[in-house]
């Protein structure tokens, strides 16, 4: 709550902040907000360039293209909530054994780190995606997969920092199970470098979503997504300009929101790492 | 320094080993195991046929002498052959599109320093102007900018629009033959200018972003403020104390970076119709030729694994700490 209160203090903060929440408003009420079906295809409007009916123009199949705009910001934002939080897990479980037990273990999960890193990301995934049908779950669970490491590592290091301090030692005289000391007494402690990972990687899963979903092997048509609205975008490139400008700015745009928002989260939390502008 | 080495060489050999595990599990987590492509849609593959495919791949074997008969395969660049209907050997289709996918990766590589490097220092030291919020700016749309869109955004304006550039291939296929050896490399470089703007737009930003931070960092730290306090020329503190100590740091984060970058290849060789490893990947997978995906898997990761490794050379003997056998 208080990391709430200085958020609202940093200008961008705010603006990204809103930028976010507005459009998580458009995914939740796609289906009110949308002016027209977006599967719904009219053969007499094809490809009618932005005007008063059509604010963002139509697509070849005469579809619209603000409302399947508005219909792909649901599918790009389930798409990254659910591997990020998946990714989130898997680093927050991994980096937290790691950094309280030390020794071997820590040892193995670090080699384990470092042996994913060296994986360039995108290889990885469509190796993985080859051998699945591709899908939205497919996706999903790859890209969360394919992106934990930076969240274990941060977890780790804060839980080795945090694991030699007084109120541990405390909480172990006064019989605390491990369990108990890890979940309740240092994770919450390690809670803000988490979140300004999260919206970080809330990005990064956007990007590769739409990278995945341009390279037809992401969300597949009709489905609407703004990386596959951008395939029809390259076929049309020389006739129809709003086809690629549009959903590649929805893009840009989120993902530089929540990529700020994280910034300002990380100026909050670490006030040392600010550079003053 | 001889320590260190060791050290660093073991670590190689322990993650290249990490590398192929993980490359061999994802082959085998495959439901069906790793002939369920080549036999599942295919009616004219009877249970028999299957079964001896399974004795002549080895797939009756249990699961490490398997993965070590895969890994000696490797040893020798034996990868198999291509599901396609050319059968050709995966490592004969990998070799010959290398050479593309690392000159484009190397050249921005060093376009991604020759710009990234002086716009941090300038950034840093003019701390708070406006030029310096200007590149705030532009790093913060370089993370966020996804490249194909970038990549189309340039297709629509320079080859489209204004039809000054080529928006595909390497160069040119009409009357290529007939060209002298500069026209040669002008139409290269025409085909290439921009590929090499949406690889190294996102390196730039973070190169950048990295050198500003830290040469922010050392500008302020106890041991320049000595230097000036000593009276020495601006010039000597900026380009002989902070630099060197800002700079150093960056080898590792160039190594650090490699992965990104040659994945990005997968992306502006596909939109731009180069034909290196990345398109190679993107082919291969809508194709669904599994050797090929696992060769190209496994040899971009040991290209990224060397990488890194000769930073970390490169750090140690640019390091005196290292260099020396100092304990760091």
């Amino acid at each position: 709550m208080e990391l709430f209160k200085e958020l609202l203090k940093h200008k961008i903060g705010v603006v990204s902040l809103s930028l976010i929440l507005f459009l998580i408003f458009i995914a939740v009420f796609a289906h009110i907000i949308a002016p027209y079906d977006p599967f719904e295809i009219r053969v007499n409007e094809i490809l009618v360039p932005p005007c008063l009916k059509h604010p963002l123009g139509t697509d070849l199949l005469g579809r619209d293209v603000l409302s399947r705009m508005i219909y792909a910001s649901r599918i790009s934002l389930e798409v990254s909530i659910v591997a990020i939080g998946i990714s989130t897990l898997i680093g927050v479980f991994l980096g937290s054994i790691a950094g309280y037990f030390g020794g071997l273990i820590d040892n193995i999960i670090c080699r384990f780190i470092d042996i994913m890193l060296c994986f360039p990301t995108i290889f990885l995934i469509l190796a993985v995606i080859a051998y699945l049908e591709p899908s939205i779950l497919t996706i999903m669970i790859v890209i969360g997969l394919t992106s934990w490491m930076g969240v274990a590592r941060l977890v780790r290091a804060e839980i080795l920092s945090l694991k030699e301090r007084d109120f541990i030692l405390a909480a172990k005289v006064y019989g605390a199970s491990t369990f108990r000391i890890i979940f309740k007494h240092l994770l919450p402690n390690a809670l803000g470098p988490v979140l300004v990972s999260v919206s970080l990687g809330m990005g990064q899963a956007i990007l590769i979503e739409s990278a995945l979903s341009f390279l037809g092997i992401g969300v597949q048509p009709p489905v609407p997504s703004w990386g596959n609205m951008l395939i029809e975008g390259k076929d049309t490139l020389e006739i129809a300009w709003w086809l690629s400008v549009f959903p590649g700015l929805a893009i840009l745009l989120t993902v530089l929101a929540f990529t700020l928002l994280g910034e300002t989260l990380q100026e909050i939390i670490n006030p040392k790492k600010i550079k003053q502008n | 320094m001889i320590e260190f080495l060791i050290k660093r060489l073991i670590s190689l050999i322990i993650s290249l080993l990490g590398i192929t595990i993980i490359s061999f599990s994802i082959i085998h987590l495959a439901p069906g195991g790793p002939l369920s492509p080549l036999t599942e849609f295919n009616p004219k593959i009877t249970p028999e046929y299957r079964e001896r495919l399974v004795k002549m791949y080895g797939l009756d074997k249990p699961l490490y002498i398997q993965y070590w008969n895969w890994l000696k395969g490797i040893i020798k660049l034996d990868f198999g052959r291509s599901f396609s209907l050319d059968r050709r050997p995966v490592w004969d289709k990998i070799k010959e599109r290398l050479p593309v996918t690392l000159l484009i990766n190397f050249l921005s590589l060093i376009l991604i320093l020759l710009i990234g490097v002086p716009l941090g220092i300038y950034s840093a030291l003019k701390a708070g102007s406006l030029g310096d919020r200007l590149t705030t700016i532009f790093i913060f749309i370089g993370y966020a900018m996804p490249s194909f869109w970038f990549a189309l955004i340039l297709m629509m304006i320079f080859g489209v629009k204004l039809h000054w550039l080529p928006i595909s291939g390497l160069h040119s296929i009409v009357g290529y033959e007939e060209m002298s050896f500069l026209q040669k490399v002008w139409d290269w470089t025409k085909h290439l200018i921009c590929p090499l703007c949406v690889a190294t737009f996102g390196g730039i930003a973070g190169i950048s972003r990295y050198v500003r931070n830290s040469m922010y960092e050392v500008l302020h730290a106890d041991f320049i403020l000595f230097a000036k306090a000593k009276g020495l020329p601006e010039n000597v503190i900026i380009y002989k104390h902070a630099l060197r100590n800002a700079l150093l740091p960056l080898i590792t984060i160039l190594g650090l970076s490699l992965p990104s970058l040659i994945g990005g290849s997968v992306i502006f060789e596909t939109i731009f119709g180069i034909p290196g490893v990345g398109q190679l990947m993107w082919q291969a997978v809508m194709a669904r030729d599994y050797p090929v995906i696992m060769g190209t898997l496994f040899l971009i990761s040991l290209l990224t694994l060397l990488g890194n490794f000769l930073a970390d050379i490169g750090y140690a003997l640019a390091d005196p700490r290292i260099r020396l056998g100092e304990k760091h």
